[in-house]
């Protein structure tokens, strides 16, 4: 059996996205900044898709960039707005538990003379408003808190944060990525200047992003060259993408209560099933605000990439926070944010479901999950120790 | 990431778990940076017979610890002292370049083990404290 649990790192493109994109890359293949008709068509294609992300997020046309994804969308949102406000002051702030979209571009401001915060969560991964009025001050030009995050799935008090940055007089960026396939978003309805969503998440196609920008709004060019996306974005822009980002989005908000509600229910028999079959396990995030994908748990006395390729051998993906799977050796910075003891934050995983699983499929994960957690624990010197009544050497 | 030989070791590791009442047992690593070895050694004659291991750590630090245990059983305790991580590795035919510090483990597991059996030979109880953990 092969069962796909990893939505949180990308899902399938959707069969009618995928038609709705075939035509851009052979017969409408025109430049959309061309002249001639066939450039006319592209550029057609481009209104058409720029209008439905403006429908859907609440704002205008003109406000919408097309990007190359999430991470491109994150570093011009935080470097754009910062170096173009450094006059009004050099201060930047980030919760702890951003994505590094968000986290590099901010140890890049850093060195390059920026004054950043990073703000604390607690241990279910909230952002408390408290703390940014805490640290917020008249030198901040921009805070950027996600909403949603992609390791726990806790979600943010956007609102109310994006309400204390502007009473400061600093701009106010969401990354939206692992929000926007469960959520409804409208702009001014959260009240945000900037928001960043990528198409792969909600079965689009990969390489496909949006940076929603407010007008009135200035951010120094990331890309520069022709002029493209209203002269902000150089680049030739890949219509065919866009055109598969607008009709996912399209498609992920005709059926989202539906969908919510499923996948919200497979992810509560998996963790229903986990916490009474698995001992010595943690919870990872806010059982109250969260996206309804996401379940993360972390095994004491094991090891999270064991796990990971256990699981693969029985044809399960799924993601380990745990630093040994992506040449880091640094366990999740999000996990240790909360407050997970390091040694435990080794042994975790990340298990994401989309529309496509199915009961059978998260009761398999979790008949193969035991087998490999107890295989493990029996080759752990921590577990030993664990029975003898010591936990660490 | 991992070649074949290393995925097998994984997936089948050998020499798994304790001795009882080993002639030497040495453990390595902290569970703060996520690896832990453990080795306990049979020695008949100052040969190892046997080698057991376990290990908290991913899946390099587990082919690894199995793999080290069976190329120590069957020498002798000085020839046990000359095996390397290096060598180790070349058993795996390689790993990834940052799981090279798991394949260290291994090594001074073994050595730990073999001064904790020298040291129980000349009847001097060993002092746990002086075991510094890397």
């Amino acid at each position: 059996m092969k069962v796909y649990a990893d939505c949180a790192a990308s899902t399938p493109c959707d069969e009618a996205v995928l038609q709705a994109m075939l035509p851009y890359f052979t017969k409408e293949f025109g430049n959309a900044h061309s002249q001639h008709a066939f450039g006319r068509e592209s550029a057609c294609a481009l209104d058409t898709a720029r209008d439905t992300v403006a429908r859907i997020l609440g704002c205008k046309s003109n406000e919408v960039y097309f990007t190359s994804g999430g991470t491109e969308s994150d570093n011009w949102a935080l470097k754009g707005t910062a170096l173009h406000r450094k006059n009004k002051g050099k201060h930047v702030i980030i919760s702890s538990i951003e994505h590094h979209g968000i986290l590099t571009p901010a140890e890049w401001l850093e060195q390059s003379g920026f004054r950043v915060t990073r703000l604390p969560v607690d241990n279910t991964g909230l952002v408390h408003v408290e703390d940014l009025e805490k640290y917020i001050d008249d030198q901040t030009t921009i805070v950027s808190v996600m909403y949603a995050n992609n390791e726990v799935g806790t979600i943010q008090p956007i609102k109310e944060l994006a309400e204390v940055a502007h009473r400061h007089g600093a701009l106010f960026h969401t990354d939206c990525v692992q929000a926007i396939p469960y959520m409804n978003i409208n702009v001014s309805e959260l009240n945000v200047d900037l928001l960043t969503i990528s198409a792969h998440k909600f079965y689009g196609p990969k390489g496909a992003g949006v940076l929603y920008v407010r007008n009135g709004v200035k951010l120094d060019k990331l890309i520069c060259g022709g002029g493209q996306e209203r002269s902000q974005r150089a680049g030739t822009v890949n219509v065919p993408a866009m055109v598969g980002l607008a009709k996912a989005l399209e498609l992920s908000r005709e059926n989202l209560e539906k969908n919510n509600a499923y996948i919200a229910s497979l992810r509560d028999h998996f963790e229903q099933r986990v916490e009474k079959e698995i001992p010595y396990i943690r919870q990872n995030g806010n059982k109250n605000h969260r996206i309804p994908s996401i379940a993360n748990y972390s095994f004491e006395f094991v090891e999270g990439e064991g796990i990971l390729m256990l699981l693969d051998f029985n044809g399960i993906a799924v993601s380990s926070g745990s630093a040994c799977s992506s040449g880091s050796l640094d366990p999740s910075h999000v996990l240790l944010a909360m407050g997970v003891p390091i040694e435990v934050s080794h042994g975790s995983i990340r298990f994401s479901f989309g529309k496509h699983n199915t009961m059978e499929e998260v009761d398999y994960i979790v008949d193969k999950l035991k087998e490999t957690i107890t295989r493990l624990r029996e080759m752990s010197p921590l577990f030993d120790l664990k029975k003898g009544g010591t936990y660490n050497v | 990431m991992y070649n074949q030989k290393v995925l097998e070791a994984f997936a089948n590791p050998k020499n798994v778990g304790e001795i009882e009442n080993p002639d030497g047992e040495g453990t390595v690593g902290n569970a703060t940076c996520g690896d832990i070895m453990r080795i306990t050694l049979r020695i008949e004659n100052d040969v190892i017979v046997d080698a057991k291991f376990q290990t908290f750590g991913c899946a390099a630090a587990i082919a690894t610890s199995s793999t080290a245990t069976q190329m120590v059983i069957g020498m002798t305790v000085d020839e046990a002292l000359q095996l390397t991580n290096a060598r180790v590795v070349e058993e795996l035919e390689g790993l990834p370049p940052q799981k090279i510090h798991c394949s260290v483990l291994a090594e001074e597991a073994i050595k730990k083990a073999i001064e904790d059996y020298r040291a129980k030979k000349e009847n001097k109880p060993i002092d746990k404290s002086h075991i510094d953990y890397v």
